[in-house]
């Protein structure tokens, strides 16, 4: 399969086609040319494992931004066995950036949300590009509550850029709705699997990826700011997004390494868009894997178990104060901090 | 109910507010130009008058201690988890300069004081939002000092106000900021289930992250008249949508035209209203003293 090359794997392209050339070759002519191919394919093979095993975090941002890479309706087509796309919030119409029904995985029913790339022009101007307006994160609120309602486990496949940047946007409460989704998610009462398919973008991303397990795959990234518009914060200039991409620490390995996702999944071939099929299946067996160990804790744990998870997010120190050195409002009011204290405790045991 | 007499029995000044310290908004002198009538404004009587315009009645930015000085019963102020201090968790770049840099100017340790007060004898849990700090920017101890107040107002089921201000996320710590917006929500979903009154006060500006999250999720949301609230920064649209924006798009008037927040109150009647929607709540009131 032959893709749209980008910029550090055209040496790699440039060496498929001379093996596809040769082969062509052969079989026109009738000469036998295996072995000579058989060096490059070798050739190609290491080069391959050079280029994707060396990925700067860059070059796998570009890799998440793939014309190519697989869609969610992709995945769910490739990933689930029946899929039953529901539509609509309800109240102001149906994002089509954002998608979602009920699908059918090995037997068991699941609810399916996602963000929704287009393949073409056409199609990005009909689903906004993947960005979802707040009627989509309503949707997807919707979704979800109904699989509550069925105990049906949620998987959530994020690839979003961000959340859409418009008047009407704003006028219907983006932040408003993203909130809501944030907040309603962290106590669902039932299994939320997050998987990060390509871009994490910011609160866009977030509005549909708290969950109970999040998976990243390999060249996923997931950032607070993308780093275009962190490059122009810092320098003024959104073509330095390359040294900014560096700082962000988006990466999956970076993420994983801090603790703040779970597991990364490998892409077949350096990049999911080359072999959707293989990607599609490693997906599928994580997400099962991921229901299994989530499915046997109770209801109660588990909610508990996904605010905890967000709970310990955050790195910070704590300084010992001196006494009669508290800094501002405190200063010389440390009775009345003592007793607040005891309040503290008491209040405890208050309320009902 | 605990005995809480003792917290508002203080002789002591609870916040020292040095004379011209309306921050970031008045240049050194004793004169400040507003920003909306360009009115001449004596800076001593603009803190007299609460930050306001004495001619328009605009609404200057306040920091975190002159707010509670205007919001708050005198003495009555007590800071909690004020130990928090921020760390460099990316090694960002030049991330360590700023906050110091931060800490000396504004003489605070982070974007956010938190603690308990009262307002008219209406005991609450408090948050205010100083803007002066990196933009208000919403990092890990941000987050932290919200999540502690939001959870102690669980326990305790006592009404939290927090003013909000901000930028949005403080990119510098990366992923660790974004998910405070989630480790917030949470515990504002934590603390709706216990019943407890949380009012959200937006004041200027009021965006990104922080309006994505806890800013979004009070029972009550109230605005300040002006204040910017939105999602998205204004020249990100722009550069979207090819086109100048509306004039008043992202204002408190606009959030309250369209729905997103239940009122705008004047700051001169902000405390009167926090005082009768504490007690609406069945918030009882205490011997001041």
């Amino acid at each position: 399969m032959i893709n749209t090359p980008l910029e550090f794997e055209r040496p790699l392209f440039e060496l498929e086609k001379r093996i596809e050339d040769l082969r062509e070759f052969s079989l026109k002519k009738g000469i036998d040319l295996s072995d000579e191919i058989a060096v490059l394919e070798k050739k190609s093979d290491a080069l391959r494992k050079d280029i994707f095993g060396n990925l700067t975090p860059w070059q796998r941002v570009m890799i998440a931004r793939h014309p190519k890479r697989p869609t969610t309706l992709e995945y769910i087509r490739l990933i689930f066995d029946e899929f039953i796309e529901l539509h609509g919030d309800r109240s102001f119409r149906d994002d089509k950036a954002i998608i979602g029904g009920i699908a059918d995985l090995g037997g068991h029913p699941v609810t399916v949300i996602g963000t929704q790339k287009g393949r073409d022009t056409k199609e990005n101007i009909a689903r906004s590009f993947g960005m979802p307006h707040p009627e989509g994160y309503r949707k997807a609120l919707r979704l979800m509550k109904q699989a509550e309602k069925f105990k049906r486990p949620i998987i959530s496949f994020v690839d979003v850029v961000g959340a859409y940047p418009g008047v009407e946007a704003e006028e219907r409460g983006q932040g408003v709705a993203i909130a809501h989704n944030i907040a309603e998610m962290s106590k669902l009462s039932t299994t939320v699997i997050v998987v990060i398919t390509g871009e994490g973008g910011s609160g866009g991303a977030l509005a549909i990826g708290v969950g109970d397990k999040l998976i990243m795959l390999e060249n996923a990234y997931f950032s607070v700011i993308s780093p275009e518009g962190c490059a122009a914060i810092l320098w003024k200039d959104g073509s330095r997004a390359q040294e900014a991409t560096e700082m962000l620490k988006l990466t999956a390995s970076d993420l994983k390494a801090k603790g703040l996702i779970d597991e990364i999944l490998p892409e077949p071939q350096g990049a999911a868009h080359k072999d959707s099929d293989a990607m599609a299946k490693i997906i599928r067996e994580s997400i099962i894997k991921g229901i299994d160990e989530l499915s046997g804790i109770p209801t109660r744990r588990l909610i508990e178990r996904r605010y905890a998870r967000l709970r310990r997010i955050g790195e910070f120190s704590v300084r010992e104060l001196p006494p009669g050195d508290l800094p501002m409002a405190a200063s010389g009011n440390e009775d009345a901090k003592a007793r607040a204290d005891a309040f503290d405790l008491e209040g405890g045991t208050d309320g009902n | 109910m605990p005995n809480l007499k003792g917290i508002f029995q203080s002789k002591q000044k609870s916040v020292t507010v040095k004379a011209g310290t309306v921050r970031g908004d008045t240049p050194e002198g004793l004169w400040t130009k507003c920003e909306k009538c360009g009115g001449m404004l004596y800076k001593k009587e603009l803190i007299e008058n609460q930050g306001l315009c004495s001619d328009c009645g605009f609404h200057f930015r306040l920091s975190a201690s002159e707010r509670i000085l205007v919001t708050l019963d005198d003495n009555s102020f007590v800071e909690y988890d004020e130990e928090l201090i921020t760390v460099d968790p990316l090694n960002f770049p030049g991330y360590d300069v700023k906050v110091e840099a931060a800490r000396k100017t504004t003489k605070l340790e982070e974007a956010i004081i938190t603690g308990i007060g009262s307002i008219e004898g209406f005991p609450a849990l408090v948050g205010f939002m100083d803007f002066s700090f990196i933009g208000a920017s919403m990092g890990s101890v941000v987050g932290e000092k919200i999540t502690r107040l939001l959870e102690r107002a669980a326990r305790q089921r006592m009404p939290v106000i927090i003013f909000c201000a901000s930028g949005g996320a403080r990119m510098q710590e990366g992923m660790f900021s974004l998910m405070q917006m989630a480790k917030t929500a949470a515990a504002c979903g934590r603390l709706s289930s216990t019943r407890t009154l949380y009012i959200s006060v937006l004041t200027n500006p009021t965006t990104a992250g922080v309006f994505a999250s806890f800013g979004s999720l009070g029972d009550i949301i109230i605005a300040e008249p002006g204040a910017l609230i939105g999602f998205t920064g204004q020249r990100v649209i722009e550069e979207t949508i090819k086109q100048k924006l509306p004039p008043g798009f992202q204002t408190a008037e606009f959030a309250l035209e369209h729905g997103l927040i239940d009122m705008i109150v004047d700051r001169r009647n902000m405390r009167k209203t926090l005082r009768s929607l504490l007690s609406l709540h069945g918030g009882r009131r205490r011997n001041t003293g």
